[in-house]
């Protein structure tokens, strides 16, 4: 046997190693896993629940349209923000949204450059997850200008004004690594998606499918050559994605971090705020993968092993934040600064530490469980713990925002802030909206990497001739 | 009438269907080393070591990533300088109008974006797609090759192409079918 085949040989065997708990079921080839995953989107009857569930998430987006709508006409009075709180849930959520996207592009770049296989049955829709959330994330910045029409400036675009973005800001600096984020996340996942679609084009029986699949594919035929710069352009952009989501989650920090309010001030807050990225996104991974394994009985290919990886990612990061907590607690008393001292104060028995004991309990506390693997093992509990981090991860931007900003220098200029009904008419609204794009994405297009599922197939089926 | 199509132009190549990548990759080999130079081979998915075994190798596309990140660093940056202190400068506290690290975080977003746009379309542009239609399409049983099946196509246009020959010789490679390719 020539050596290229030896080496051929081995990558599925990596795969495969953990004949326990493996990456794909036995008794899979190209065509089952084809056949299976693509008939999700082209024959199987759109069960029940997709129609319950897209309902349901279609009602809450139209909230959404109305909220905004409203805020467009009324200003963006309607929502609790006023001095001294001027960034209230409308940052926290656009800070929430974009940590969770942050696992898609972990998931679909970081773990292909240190060749984890196990990525592959999740990839797909962690990025499509990181598409949504991050469309999710956009909507509140823009709104909170207060003229979202006049968003636009805050791109360097001639004007007749003669205006320009003032680039030494870390908000202008935040344009930049959003839209980057949104438009190579969008790039990534499209090229990812056109073998697929290239598979649904030839397995589709209805004409409307056959034409639409077909456009999307764009024609593509599987050639060497192809694959070849295809294989060449995805390593590329997967190493492009790498340093990219590590940026947006730092220049996020930065937001806050160049600022001199006690409680963002601080050097901790980029790696911090990464690392919290990546165990929000992960939770929220896992409270999508959870449930839509079992609905469409996709447990041979998102297996236990899948899960496990996942909680233990969820606990590595779960604790980085937990160190960055108490960073900013001992800096707080070391830096011999009495603002700096009274906001950590204020966070233990001020008006708001019922949040900061609950967010303690969600984020270094609940994940502690996943040190066992009886309980990384059970869908159970990793679902509720999943939904605690995710809430978790929520209180920590609520805790980092306003808690900082309601009490600062000046006892004269303190105030409270708490949330209208328009903020969470707003917040409930993008939650609507991502559910909505997720059902669609689940009925339109394969969750799970056909292509790269068929790399992972053992190859016992056909044996090279001697 | 084989030759017929050949010798008029109307046919593509022939095509050989395989029902595993190692038939292919042995296939692609042995045709290399027969000579022909003017093939493609089709796969469901990509194959370690099938490109080389078909002579081809892809310098360009790390190329068109490098020129693209370099232009969006470039480009990047010098609209950052040209914007801070040219266009609209301001006083921030008393800073230097070209106060550069402030420049590096939106110069290293444009790098990434341009070198991302290099990556995707160029590839796109070097496998010539999108081109809805190819002569491939019109194999019998090639829509397998986006499912579990494996193709060799010789193709016409190759100088050692003969119709009858390569025939033969494609059929001594295990394949399971050998198809006329129409144009």
């Amino acid at each position: 046997m020539p050596e290229e085949m030896d080496k051929e040989l081995e990558r599925p065997a990596v795969a495969i190693e953990d004949a326990e708990h493996p990456l794909i079921e036995p008794g899979h080839s190209y065509s089952t896993v084809t056949d299976h995953i693509s008939a999700i989107v082209l024959t199987r009857k759109t069960p029940r629940w997709w129609w319950i569930g897209f309902g349901i998430s279609f009602i809450v987006l139209n909230i959404l349209l109305f909220s905004l709508g409203a805020l467009v006409i009324k200003g963006i009075g309607l929502w609790g923000i006023n001095q001294p709180v001027g960034w209230g849930l409308d940052i926290i959520n656009f800070v929430w949204w974009i940590g969770i996207g942050h696992a898609g592009t972990l998931i679909s770049a970081i773990l292909l450059l240190l060749r984890q296989d196990w990525r592959t049955s999740i990839n797909r829709f962690a990025e499509a997850m990181t598409l949504f959330a991050v469309a999710c994330a956009g909507i509140y910045p823009i709104f909170h200008t207060g003229r979202p029409w006049l968003a636009y400036w805050m791109f360097p675009v001639p004007n007749t004004m003669g205006v320009w973005p003032q680039v030494r800001s870390p908000l202008i600096w935040d344009v930049f690594a959003i839209s980057t984020y949104a438009t190579v996340s969008a790039l990534f996942w499209y090229v990812g998606l056109i073998p697929d679609l290239a598979t649904l084009r030839d397995r589709a029986r209805v004409k409307g499918a056959k034409i639409f699949y077909g456009i999307l594919a764009m024609g593509w035929r599987g050639s060497a050559r192809h694959w070849a710069r295809y294989e060449t352009a995805s390593l590329l952009l997967a190493g492009l994605a790498t340093p990219l989501v590590i940026s947006v989650h730092t220049v996020v920090s930065f937001d806050f971090a160049a600022g001199i309010i006690p409680g963002w001030h601080a050097t901790i807050f980029p790696p911090y705020f990464v690392a919290g990225a990546i165990f929000a996104g992960f939770a929220m991974v896992l409270v999508l993968s959870i449930p839509l394994r079992a609905a469409y009985k996709l447990e041979d290919f998102i297996t236990m092993r899948h899960l496990d990886n996942m909680a233990k990612v969820m606990l590595a990061t779960g604790l980085i934040v937990a160190y960055g907590y108490m960073m900013e607690t001992f800096m707080a008393w070391y830096s011999g600064n009495e603002y700096e001292m009274y906001m950590m104060t204020n966070r233990l028995v001020g008006p708001y530490k019922y949040f900061y004991y609950a967010l303690l309990f969600c984020n270094v506390a609940a994940p502690q469980v996943l040190w066992f693997a009886k309980f990384r093992r059970n869908v159970r509990t990793l679902f509720t713990v999943a939904i605690i981090v995710s809430i978790g991860m929520w209180l920590e931007r609520f805790i980092i925002i306003p808690v900082s900003l309601h009490r600062d220098f000046l006892p004269a200029s303190w105030g409270m802030y708490w949330p209208t009904v328009f903020d969470w008419s707003t917040f409930a609204g993008t939650l609507g909206l991502f559910f909505a794009l997720m059902f669609l994405f689940l009925r339109v297009l394969p969750m799970i990497s056909i292509f790269e599922m068929r790399t992972m197939v053992p190859p016992a089926e056909g044996r090279p001739r001697k | 009438m084989s030759d017929f199509h050949a010798a008029h132009g109307r046919l593509y190549g022939l095509m050989a269907e395989f029902d595993n990548r190692y038939d292919l990759i042995e296939a692609a080999k042995r045709s290399h080393a027969a000579g022909y130079r003017k093939m493609d081979a089709y796969s469901p998915m990509p194959i370690h070591g099938l490109e080389e075994a078909l002579g081809f190798h892809e310098w360009r596309m790390p190329m068109l990533v490098l020129l693209g990140g370099i232009f969006g660093c470039v480009g990047g940056f010098s609209l950052m300088y040209w914007m801070a202190v040219h266009a609209y400068p301001m006083n921030i506290g008393g800073r230097p109008n070209y106060s550069w690290p402030a420049f590096i975080p939106p110069a290293f977003e444009t790098t990434i974006l341009c070198a991302a746009f290099a990556a995707v379309f160029g590839m796109l542009a070097l496998n010539g797609l999108p081109r809805p239609h190819h002569p491939v399409f019109s194999v019998p049983g090639f829509a397998l090759a986006t499912r579990d099946k494996f193709f060799l196509c010789i193709e016409s246009a190759d100088p050692l192409f003969q119709v009858e020959a390569t025939r033969k010789f494609l059929e001594s490679l295990h394949a399971k079918e050998v198809n006329e390719v129409e144009r």
